[in-house]
Parts: structure tokens; C-alpha cells; sequence
């Protein structure tokens, strides 16, 4: 059975569109990422998965029915703002959500009980919101951008952890914007202006997109030509990364302007892909 | 002129923030200081900005007005308008025109129609990005940026980077601090701190190349405590090098030396 479902889902404030027939799917094991800009409309469907805000058309279910107090119980949630209580400690914060899931509390993780949620380090108090989010053990994780700001070897931790509930058969649905997490799904959902624009995997993503990679001794003076030909460079250590544009109009561009450069493409990075969506 | 800190120590009581880390930042270029939180980037930002901390080991930096420095949460007055903002931080670093050093750093991160807005009232990466056209007005010769791009999307990201790139061939050099180790790609320079010390530095491949042995993708790991996921797979780090290696990427070197540390420690 499908865990999450949405069809054609759609939620209008006013005349402004937030999401837009969106279709949607997680199963029990799958971990689903979706991936856009501010704006893309991650914030608005995750509120109508979580029955906080009703669709203006279209449909959501979740284990079959929709969105309730029922499902509810369901669901593991960490929001980016964590959801913990920083003057309680881990050990009292684990306590009172249990309590509201009406679950006796599980161990808090290890060197955090007793100490308060404030005075943790941004990786402890991570894996605190994630334990207390998994105390009655939900179907569904909803998780919106697990590991940003730890350290790598505490993110690797964490992804270790939620890989472990998908492959007891939770369903993981994860929003981000940076590509360290957007790796560790199954799937991706790439949406810009409330419509899925890309899915798949990285690659299906990125697709055939290109970007235009120029490398030259005179990178100084050829970042310039390129920005003032109204496109956007980038820095990659000693060249430059011109996404979405094409080799004949940054080349053209700096033969004009006498910069002696070599000009190819490269495939482009999945973050690249993001922007050119959201921009485009 | 190369500007940095050698041998860099910093204690606050009993804890030591940053421990011998040495840094070097060149004109044109861009070195990135990457970690995780508490790693010391703030610290070590703070002190090569001249903000009196006391400090064992040696700085050199420019005179503090031909530095522009943006600190992690801030850098601009909410309760200022953008183009306020801007006239108040081009004032005090004394810039003879500032409509015309601003001009083309706020077409060029989409602030231009917005300069009557309240800073308070811009969305996250706005503001970031508002706080760093602020502390390039004067064409600082050390551009410091703690953590521009923390929480911010791809978009205000991507802008971000397009100023630090326009910051560096102007001629600044540009120390930028990280949590995400896929911006030290953008870098000439990475240096890597964890817990206050300097794990790793180079060039992005000079770090990659320094990881001891190798890392292998399988599906079913031989030591659990050396694999980490990447999706339904593993990654593995096999310190002694196996033949069935892949291309390390940054974040491999990071999470291995992070390993490492814990079992020299236990």
C-alpha cells in the first residue's frame, strides 16, 4: 500500500498558485526527496501531507485515507526549527512528546539526558528531534532538511539511522536544497513554481543539461566578460562553470572581448539544475 | 600580499576553540573554511577581522578599513531600509560614491528593486546577501564571509557565489566558511577544521588525494564502524587501500579522518 499519495494536489492563496497539480507518491522502505528553491512550493505541500492546510483541488492520502488526527499518530516529523523545548533537557524533552503520543519515552541518545536541549551541539540536538520523532513508531518520517549544518561524520550517522527505519519499512519523505542529502534517497522530486519540473534520480534530473566550463589563465578578466554578457558565473577553484548558457554565446562573448580562453561543457551539477529551474 | 594566521591558538577557559591552525589567503582567490558546528570557523574568522580576542600565534591582515567582514548571523540593521543599509556601511568605510559601487553588486543579486524595503523584511538569503554587497562597497583587499550560505536556497546561494567570484577577480582575497563540503569546489583553497584543529588543507583535489587508503561502494560492509550509507549502499573506508577503490569525493576524507580520530581516541 501506498503511503503517501497525492493527486493533482493543488493548494491557491488568492490568485497565487503555491502548488500545482502535484502527483506524489511513497511507499513503506522508500526515501523520497524533494528538492527547489524558496518558493518552489516544498513548504505548502508538506503542510497539506501533514493535514495543516487543505487542498484547493486534488487529492492527498495517507494510508489510504485522508489527512486526520488518525494519521497523525502515524507520522514522525522534525521541522528544520527541530521542534524541541531548549530549556528542558533531552531526557524531559523525550518524555513530554512521548507523553503526547500517549508512548512510554525511549532512551535518549547517548551523553545528551540530562542536559539542556539549548547548551547541545546542533548535531546532538539533531539526533534528540530525530529520536523523540521516532518514540511511537511512526509509518511515515517526514523530515525537512535533516543534517544541515553537522558535521560530516554526524551527518553519515543520522543517514545511517534513517536509512535503518526505511529498511524496517518506514516511509521516509525528506525536503532539502542541498545535494549531500539530496544523494542519500531513492527518488527525487525537483519542483520550481509549485509544479514537479524533474524526476528520478541525479541524473534523470539533471538530465541533458549542460554547463559551459571555461578555463583560462585570464579568469579574472574572463569572470567579468561573462557577468557583463548577463550570465552567471561561478567559481570552480581556477575556472569558471557558466550553467544553462551555451559554448557559442560565452564564446563569442570572449573573443570579443580578446580573453583567450578554452570554452567546453560539462554535464551539469544537480544544484545547477535547481537554480536553471527556478530562474528559467 | 598573502594575508592569514600561522600557528593559530584561541582558549576560552578551559576550552580550547582553535588549536595551531594556520591559514593562508591570497589576493584573487577564494579559500574556504569548512566544519561542522563548533568546528572553530567562527573563531578563526573573528580573529583575522581584528576583533580583539586574545590569541596565541601570529595574524596578518590588512589595516581593519581595507577589511569587510560579515559575521555568521548579521551584517545588516533590520530596522534599515536596503539602500540605508548601505549608505550607513559605504559611510563608515568612508566610499566616495556609494550609488555607484552598489549599483552593480544589487543588479546583479536581484536586490535592485528592493532598495526601499526594510531590511528586517527580506527573505534569509535577501538580507545575506544584502550583508555582503555591504562589505564589498569599499573593495576590501580581505573579504571574510562566516557562513554566507548557511540556510539559504540555491538561488540567494548561487547569487552569493557569483559575488564572492566578482569579490575575488576584483582583486580581495576571499576567506569564506562552510558547513557544506560541496561549496569547497568553489574554493582555490579548503581548509578543514574539526573541534578547533585543522584536520585537512589543500586544494579541493590535493584534499581528496589525502585520504589514507581507499573507499570502496558495496552493498553489505566487512566493518559496520568504517561504513557509512549513500543511499540503499554503503561506502566503506578501508584504511589499508583495496584495488576496488572509487574516486574519493571531500566529504569521504572528512568522515574518515572523522573515524579516525575516534579510534585513536578510544
Amino acid at each position: 500500500m501506498t503511503v503517501v499519495e497525492t493527486r493533482a494536489v493543488t493548494r491557491r492563496f488568492g490568485s497565487f498558485t503555491a502548488v500545482d497539480a502535484v502527483d506524489l507518491e511513497v511507499g513503506p522502505g522508500e526515501v523520497v526527496g524533494v528538492l527547489g528553491a524558496n518558493g518552489a512550493g516544498k513548504t505548502t505541500l508538506m503542510r497539506m501531507i501533514l493535514g495543516l492546510l487543505r487542498p484547493t483541488s486534488g487529492s492527498v492520502t495517507l494510508f489510504g485515507e485522508p489527512p486526520g488526527r488518525a494519521t497523525r499518530l502515524r507520522i514522525g516529523y522534525v521541522p528544520q526549527s527541530l521542534g524541541l523545548w531548549r530549556d528542558l533537557t533531552a531526557a524531559e524533552n523525550m518524555e513530554f512528546s512521548a507523553g503526547v503520543f500517549g508512548v512510554p519515552p525511549t532512551d535518549t541518545p547517548a551523553g545528551a539526558g540530562g542536559r539542556l536541549v539549548g547548551n547541545l551541539s546542533l548535531g546532538v540536538q539533531r539526533r534528540v528531534a530525530f529520536a523523540a520523532a521516532l518514540q511511537h513508531r511512526p509509518d511515515l518520517l517526514i523530515l525537512d532538511e535533516p543534517t544541515s549544518g553537522v558535521a560530516p561524520l554526524s551527518r553519515a550517522r543520522l543517514w545511517e539511522e534513517i536509512r535503518a527505519q526505511a529498511e524496517r519499512g518506514v516511509a521516509v519523505l525528506v525536503t532539502t536544497h542541498y545535494m549531500d542529502e539530496a544523494r542519500q534517497a531513492d527518488r527525487l522530486i525537483l519542483m520550481a513554481r509549485g509544479t514537479v519540473v524533474g524526476r528520478g534520480s541525479e541524473r534523470d534530473i539533471v538530465g541533458s543539461l549542460e554547463a559551459v566550463v571555461v578555463t583560462t589563465d585570464r579568469w579574472e578578466a574572463a569572470f567579468g566578460v561573462i557577468e557583463d554578457a548577463g550570465l552567471a558565473a561561478t567559481l570552480a577553484g581556477r575556472a569558471l562553470r557558466v550553467p544553462g548558457a551555451t559554448t557559442g554565446e560565452v564564446g563569442a562573448a570572449l573573443r570579443a572581448a580578446g580573453v583567450d580562453a578554452e570554452v567546453t561543457t560539462g554535464h551539469a551539477t544537480l544544484e545547477e539544475a535547481m537554480v536553471v529551474a527556478a530562474t528559467s | 600580499m598573502t594575508w592569514g594566521v600561522e600557528h593559530l591558538t584561541v582558549r576560552f577557559g578551559h576550552t580550547t576553540a582553535v588549536e595551531d591552525v594556520s591559514l593562508a589567503a591570497e589576493p584573487h582567490r577564494v579559500s574556504a573554511v569548512v566544519g561542522g558546528d563548533g568546528a572553530g570557523k567562527t573563531t578563526l574568522l573573528r580573529v583575522l577581522a581584528g576583533i580583539p580576542i586574545r590569541h596565541e600565534g601570529s595574524v596578518t591582515a590588512p589595516e581593519r578599513r581595507r577589511i569587510g567582514y560579515v559575521p555568521a548571523a548579521g551584517g545588516v540593521f533590520d530596522d534599515l531600509t536596503v539602500a540605508e543599509n548601505l549608505s550607513f556601511t559605504g559611510g563608515a568605510y568612508r566610499v566616495p560614491d556609494i550609488a555607484a559601487a552598489a549599483a552593480p553588486l544589487l543588479e546583479r543579486t536581484g536586490l535592485a528593486p528592493f532598495t526601499g524595503r526594510l531590511a528586517g523584511d527580506l527573505s534569509g538569503g535577501m538580507r545575506r546577501k544584502l550583508a555582503v554587497v555591504g562589505a564589498m562597497l569599499h573593495s576590501p583587499d580581505l573579504l571574510i564571509l562566516d557562513e554566507p550560505t548557511t540556510g539559504v536556497d540555491p538561488v540567494s546561494r548561487s547569487d552569493l557565489w557569483r559575488l564572492i567570484g566578482a569579490a575575488a577577480t576584483g582583486g580581495a582575497a576571499v576567506v569564506v566558511s562552510s558547513a557544506y563540503l560541496d561549496e569547497s569546489e568553489r574554493a582555490s583553497s579548503v581548509t578543514v577544521l574539526h573541534r578547533g584543529r585543522s584536520l585537512v588543507a589543500g586544494t579541493p583535489d590535493e584534499v581528496r588525494a589525502s585520504l589514507p587508503g581507499s573507499v570502496v561502494v558495496v552493498d553489505e560492509p566487512a566493518d559496520r564502524s568504517r561504513a557509512w550509507r549513500q543511499g540503499r549502499r554503503w561506502r566503506e573506508w578501508v584504511p589499508d587501500g583495496s584495488p576496488d577503490g572509487v574516486a574519493p569525493t571531500l566529504e569521504d576524507v572528512l568522515i574518515a579522518a572523522g573515524l579516525a580520530e575516534e579510534e585513536a581516541s578510544r
